[in-house]
């Protein structure tokens, strides 16, 4: 059995299982945010009515609680919804809810790694399609809907039928100027936005070893953009390391076997690798810099729970050191104790040097929903993971999905901007 | 089942247009179906009937696992969305939540079945007759798990052996 099989397979008490199977997981760790939790609220609402009882979680110890999407409110329908949230989580009984304005709080993907919130080997699902970000720590980490996500909360276990996996593999470690995020908009490109479908996609290879835990849970995050059940990779040490420094004890990491099957495998040579944009209006539609469209942007946004973790922060500070911004450029880091590492380091002089606009933790843009939205035929770079129409504002905005070096680079000169190519 | 067809000739029809994100923060299922399809079909809402069936291309429902999309649609009256193929949140969201009938069809019938059209699904049989042409189509058929949560009216009525 690969990782998945086995994680999905100790979750369901058995000794084996293999794709198409049926199982129902227990789970290890469920999260909510301010969008699926009162999503999760109305469901529970509509069992009551129906005689359900909803009067206990399954275990409120195992579940968590982020503020993201539409924080800091910029209307009362959100500002409602927090408190719902806050409410739920009191009557409940669950203690990690990081709020909006209380210390760390942050993308709910990024908590997952920054606070240790899941270990390797677990089974952790959340009510976000980026749930699967989370497996580049060697979990089986899925995105489900409210439904889904008030079972598990009430009967600590979902049904899941076993994926078949595809495994990428990067031979060599990648070049200076080129970051997770081209591999993984390469990778879309090559299969599609439906090539992952009901599938893992698992990377390995020495591109993978070589490669930062940060960097890691880019390519794990927008797996769901080619709509995959998971992306994972196996926890090497590093990963370990990372958890341990964020207070994770008793780990139990999975390995597959020697013998694991994948479904499909496709190598990638890293040396090959170029900065690559998805363009309009599709992650599949993706070009290198050097050959993307000659077009003036409006704006270049660094944030969101693929673009704004450490490790892409020190990426744009790196351009954008002693430079100037020439568009209206805004840098969010994901959560708040990555502001304060950016801070602690002089990221944020950098980029207030530069002209930035540097903001607090939230969703808010790369939704569309609020925080710097795009108007009509507005053009933006971004560092964010969709760019369907209306993705970030108006439906008649675009959006070109970019790594950070390539989204402060374009930032610098207005126009698509191969980072090798600045002056 | 009974429904007239509102019919999309595009792949990759994704959640952000079902339900564009700004309109997350919405949970009265009501007012979200007033802004079901807006980012591809602003008159939607104005169109649609109860009992009326969405087509589509490949990937329906692409993007994000917000049940805002099901909802928005099922509220609007669309019954089932038949598609040539479904992406996998939407998928289950649709059948967890009792929302809506995924119904996957094969290209030639995608192709076949025109904007307007009459159809009568019957999932016991995995057939689709369009009375309008008066032609008829397989259905691909549940699989085992699906079929028994669709059964039961949604997963929290569903019994696993």
């Amino acid at each position: 059995m690969n990782i998945t099989e086995k994680i999905l397979a100790r979750a369901s008490g058995k000794d084996k299982v293999a794709p198409d199977d049926v199982v129902f997981a227990k789970v290890d760790k469920a999260m909510i945010h301010d969008v699926s939790g009162p999503g999760v609220i109305k469901v529970f609402d509509k069992l009551q009515k129906q005689g359900i009882n909803t009067d206990k979680l399954w275990d409120s110890s195992r579940v968590w609680v982020a503020e993201d999407h539409f924080v800091p409110s910029a209307e009362k329908v959100s500002a409602e919804n927090i408190v719902k949230l806050q409410n739920f989580t009191k009557n409940y009984g669950i203690e990690k809810h990081f709020k909006y304005g209380m210390g760390q709080y942050g993308i709910c993907h990024t908590l997952s790694h920054e606070e240790a919130m899941v270990l390797p080997g677990e089974v952790y699902v959340g009510g976000d399609s980026h749930t699967n970000t989370t497996g580049a720590l060697g979990a089986f980490a899925c995105g489900l809907g409210h439904t889904d996500v008030a079972y598990v909360l009430l009967n600590g276990e979902i049904w899941f039928k076993v994926p078949e996996t595809v495994l990428f593999k990067l031979n060599g470690k990648l070049p200076e100027h080129v970051m997770a995020k081209d591999l993984i908009l390469k990778i879309i490109g090559d299969i599609g936005t439906d090539g992952g479908a009901y599938r893992t996609m698992q990377f390995a290879g020495t591109g993978i070893s070589e490669m930062t835990v940060e960097e890691r849970l880019t390519l794990t995050n927008m797996t769901t953009e080619a709509g995959a059940k998971n992306g994972i990779i196996e926890p090497d040490q590093k990963v370990l390391d990372y958890l341990t420094e964020r207070g994770a004890t008793n780990m139990n990491p999975i390995y597959g076997d020697d013998d694991a099957q994948y479904d499909e495998t496709f190598e990638y040579e890293a040396s090959e690798m170029e900065p690559t944009v998805a363009k309009p209006f599709s992650p599949e539609n993706v070009a290198v810099v050097r050959e993307a469209p000659s077009v003036e942007l409006d704006k270049a946004y660094i944030g969101s729970c693929t673009g704004a973790k450490m490790v892409d922060l020190e990426a744009a500070a790196k351009i954008l050191k002693g430079r100037t911004v020439k568009i209206r450029t805004e840098i969010l880091p994901a959560a708040i104790s990555i502001y304060k590492k950016a801070m602690e380091k002089g990221l944020i002089k950098i980029f207030l040097d530069a002209g930035v606009t540097v903001g607090p933790p939230t969703c808010g843009a790369c939704c569309g929903a609020h925080m710097g939205v795009l108007a009509k035929d507005e053009i933006c770079i971004s560092t964010t993971n969709r760019n369907f129409p209306g993705r970030m504002g108006h439906v008649d905005s675009q959006t070109y999905l970019a790594s950070p070096l390539v989204a402060a680079a374009s930032a610098v000169t207005g126009k698509i901007t191969d980072p090798r190519d600045l002056n | 089942m009974k429904g007239n067809v509102i019919k999309y000739e595009r792949d990759n029809i994704d959640t952000d247009v079902i339900i564009p994100g700004t309109y997350l923060k919405i949970h009265d299922y009501t007012e979200l179906a007033t802004h079901a399809m807006e980012g591809l079909d602003p008159d939607f809402h104005k169109k649609v009937k109860e009992g009326d069936f969405i087509l589509a291309g490949k990937n329906f429902g692409c993007g994000s696992s917000r049940e805002h999309a099901p909802i928005a649609l099922s509220h609007s009256g669309i019954k089932a969305v038949i598609a040539v193929s479904f992406a996998r949140i939407f998928y289950r969201n649709s059948v967890d939540g009792a929302f809506l009938l995924p119904i996957e069809v094969d290209e030639q019938t995608y192709k076949s079945i025109s904007d307007g059209d009459e159809l009568e699904i019957d999932t016991e049989k995995n057939s689709i007759t369009n009375i309008t042409k008066n032609e008829s189509y397989l259905m691909k058929p549940f699989s085992e798990i699906i079929g028994k949560i669709i059964a039961a009216g949604g997963l929290f009525k569903f019994k696993p052996d």
